[in-house]
């Protein structure tokens, strides 16, 4: 319990992925809500990376957590424009709402 | 080693409750603040164990370019006072049990897989990239990035090229109605489109068509 390992940074990053899994089941609100989940996902496993990288002694975990910064934020910003886009051809981006493809 | 414990236990449980907080919480522009108070807390983990520049990054990319896009779409789309309805509107909340179930079903295969690891340690293979204490995390971290990692490192510049391409030509739009300046149009004039040279009898005038 006090003395902290690996396991503890590994729990914390199971917890956050599955409280990001949880929020893109649950969402009923809108999109955004669910991109905010899908970056506590992409947190998680950085976490992951980053504390096998400091246990293991092994830099290249650090590296790939860049690359997975990298592409969180290419994400964000292309998903945050098909939001916009979508906002204004459609007038609403509740999840309910949405459902032009009959899915 | 016991103020190692407590930092942890502080700042990862801060980090779970604005993580529950972000998918829970009834206005949208309060979840974009618990997912920067998750971020901050994240961070501080990181420079806790020791990788300090991917904690600032963290930092920077995170909360000063991500959550503020965040915070600007939401406010830019007006959908903060739209309040949730979670049990209140009858087909989607069939879609609740299933999502739970499913939720906890990958968490407690996660814990599996961290007990078996830590079971079975001999696992791991360790590259040669190994952490050394001769120089600092920034250091070591910029001494492979840019030697091993280097296409890789090109290739996410290329990522975020294509992204913000992407992202302009998704939401730029020609509007109808607004004057603009169009120097193509300006400097291709012909003398002949603008200029006509008639020939103007006595006591006549001349009479311009429009």
């Amino acid at each position: 319990m006090i003395e902290i390992g690996l396991g503890h940074y590994l729990t914390l990053g199971a917890v956050i992925f599955s409280i990001g899994v949880i929020g893109i089941f649950l969402n009923r609100k809108n999109i955004i809500v669910i991109l905010m989940s899908i970056e506590l996902i992409l947190l998680a496993v950085n976490i992951n990376l980053v504390s096998f990288s400091i246990y293991l002694g092994d830099l290249s975990g650090q590296v790939f957590t860049l690359f997975i910064l990298t592409v969180a934020a290419a994400e964000a910003a292309i998903g945050l424009a098909i939001i916009v886009v979508y906002f204004r051809n459609s007038g609403t981006i509740r999840v309910e709402e949405i459902d032009k493809l009959k899915g | 080693m016991i103020a190692h414990a407590i930092f942890f236990y502080i700042f990862s449980i801060i980090a779970v409750i604005s993580a529950i907080m972000v998918t829970v919480s009834k206005n949208t522009v309060h979840s974009v603040f618990f997912l920067i108070l998750d971020f901050i807390s994240i961070s501080c983990l990181f420079i806790m164990i020791g990788a300090e520049f991917l904690g600032m990054i963290m930092l920077i990319v995170y909360v000063g370019a991500v959550a503020v896009l965040f915070l600007f779409v939401v406010m830019m789309l007006n959908v903060a006072q739209q309040k949730n309805q979670w049990f209140i509107s009858k087909e989607s909340s069939g879609h609740i049990p299933v999502g739970l179930i499913i939720s906890v079903i990958i968490f407690f295969e996660l814990i599996i897989v961290i007990g078996g690891w830590k079971y079975k340690p001999e696992l791991f293979n360790p590259s040669n990239l190994l952490i050394t204490n001769d120089v600092s995390n920034t250091h070591s971290l910029g001494q492979i990035l840019y030697t091993d990692y280097i296409h890789v490192f090109q290739i996410s510049g290329m990522v975020l090229l294509v992204a913000m391409i992407g992202a302009i030509v998704l939401t730029f739009r020609q509007r109808e109605g607004v004057k603009k300046q169009s120097y193509l149009k300006q400097i291709s004039r012909e003398r002949t489109e603008g200029v006509e040279v008639l020939e103007v009898a006595s006591n006549k005038g001349v009479k311009i068509d429009d």
